[in-house]
């Protein structure tokens, strides 16, 4: 599907763009990722790539982890993700990925776990509306009828208080305005779901353009290029 | 740490040529304002009622009275499409926020030089 990276929030700014505009801008942490394994279709039957992120101490990790972290020499990682498709299929195991497989101006889907709101009524959580609250309606903030008597049950799926947040949100169509590869920091635009020191998915957005010619040899030469800038 | 990298990152973009300059003060702006490919500069006085925020976000007002009617333009003062700001006059006030302006009339808002 797409290329892409783990890194943490760091926090929002503003940044000048070239026109002389300020944008808002939320500044995301990507220390080189790791290549953990390869999957391919011959032995799993889909192709992807697995990224380990942020490096945790030895006796944190058990002793099968750290067998999977030698096959690709490297520290034991906090945070393993996959990422589905064959745009990095050139990447091999071992290798580090860094913020330039993205270009400044690239449009990015961000996947984060969004803050916990704990247990929520169903104006907050589902943006209904309230009752008067005087002139005696005593209805104030209650999440309304339950449905027909009919089937002698609450229907699934009505909207009720509940435990709200703490859940995968990912927002597309994203902007990078700026890499920095010596900080390893992407500049994105807008704000990205997650507390500060979230861990952030960033990949190509599934609605880009680019997406619809699969040509293989032009991810040869991306990857190429960035192995180069790599060294 | 976090706050340190997020100011690390701005600090590419603040201006060191940024006069000092607070609420109180008359100050003539030239603004560079692009239509097409031409760039063409405009000039703003008038008198600084507010500085607000910190680091790139900061921004300043300027309240002039033009033709009779009062105009408020907000600046950011790091802005790259700002070419000059001119402290023409040093006024002596009370506040940080001068708000209180908007409703004198000309000759109530006449503000002391500050020495």
């Amino acid at each position: 599907m797409a290329k892409g990276i783990l890194g943490t929030k760091i926090g929002m700014t503003q940044v000048f763009s070239e026109d002389g505009k300020l944008v808002p801008v939320t500044i995301v942490s990507c220390e080189p990722n790791v290549v953990l394994q390869k999957k391919t279709i011959e032995n799993d039957g889909y192709e992807a790539i697995q990224l380990g992120f942020k490096d945790k101490r030895q006796n944190l990790a058990n002793k099968p982890q750290l067998g999977h972290f030698a096959k690709s020499n490297s520290n034991p990682k906090r945070y393993i993700k996959e990422i589905a498709g064959k745009e990095m299929s050139n990447f091999e195991v071992g290798q580090e990925v860094r913020v330039n497989i993205f270009e400044e101006g690239e449009i990015i889907d961000v996947t984060g776990t969004s803050k916990g709101k704990g247990f929520q009524g169903s104006i907050k959580r589902h943006n209904q509306s309230r009752g008067p609250m005087s002139h005696g309606s005593r209805y104030h903030r209650r999440p309304g009828s339950m449905g027909s008597i009919d089937p002698n049950h609450v229907r699934p799926g009505k909207k009720l208080p509940g435990h709200m947040g703490a859940e995968t949100v990912t927002i597309q169509n994203l902007e990078v305005v700026k890499i920095d590869l010596e900080r390893n920091l992407l500049l994105i635009k807008g704000n990205v779901p997650g507390p500060k020191r979230g861990l952030v998915m960033v990949r190509r957005a599934v609605k880009s353009e680019v997406i619809q010619p699969l040509d293989p040899a032009e991810y040869v030469e991306k990857n190429n290029s960035s192995e180069e800038s790599v060294e | 740490m976090s706050q340190q990298l997020i100011s690390e990152v701005t600090n590419g973009y603040l201006r060191t040529d940024v006069p000092e300059f607070r609420a109180g003060d008359s100050v003539k702006i030239s603004v560079k304002i692009k239509e097409g490919s031409r760039e063409r500069i405009q000039i703003f006085e008038g008198l600084v009622i507010k500085k607000q925020g910190g680091g790139v976000s900061e921004t300043f007002t300027v309240r002039k009275v033009s033709y009779g009617i009062g105009i408020e333009r907000t600046f950011p003062v790091h802005s790259p499409s700002l070419q000059s700001i001119q402290v023409m006059r040093k006024g002596k006030v009370r506040r940080a926020k001068l708000h209180y302006i908007r409703g004198l009339s000309a000759k109530q808002s006449r503000i002391k030089e500050r020495r």
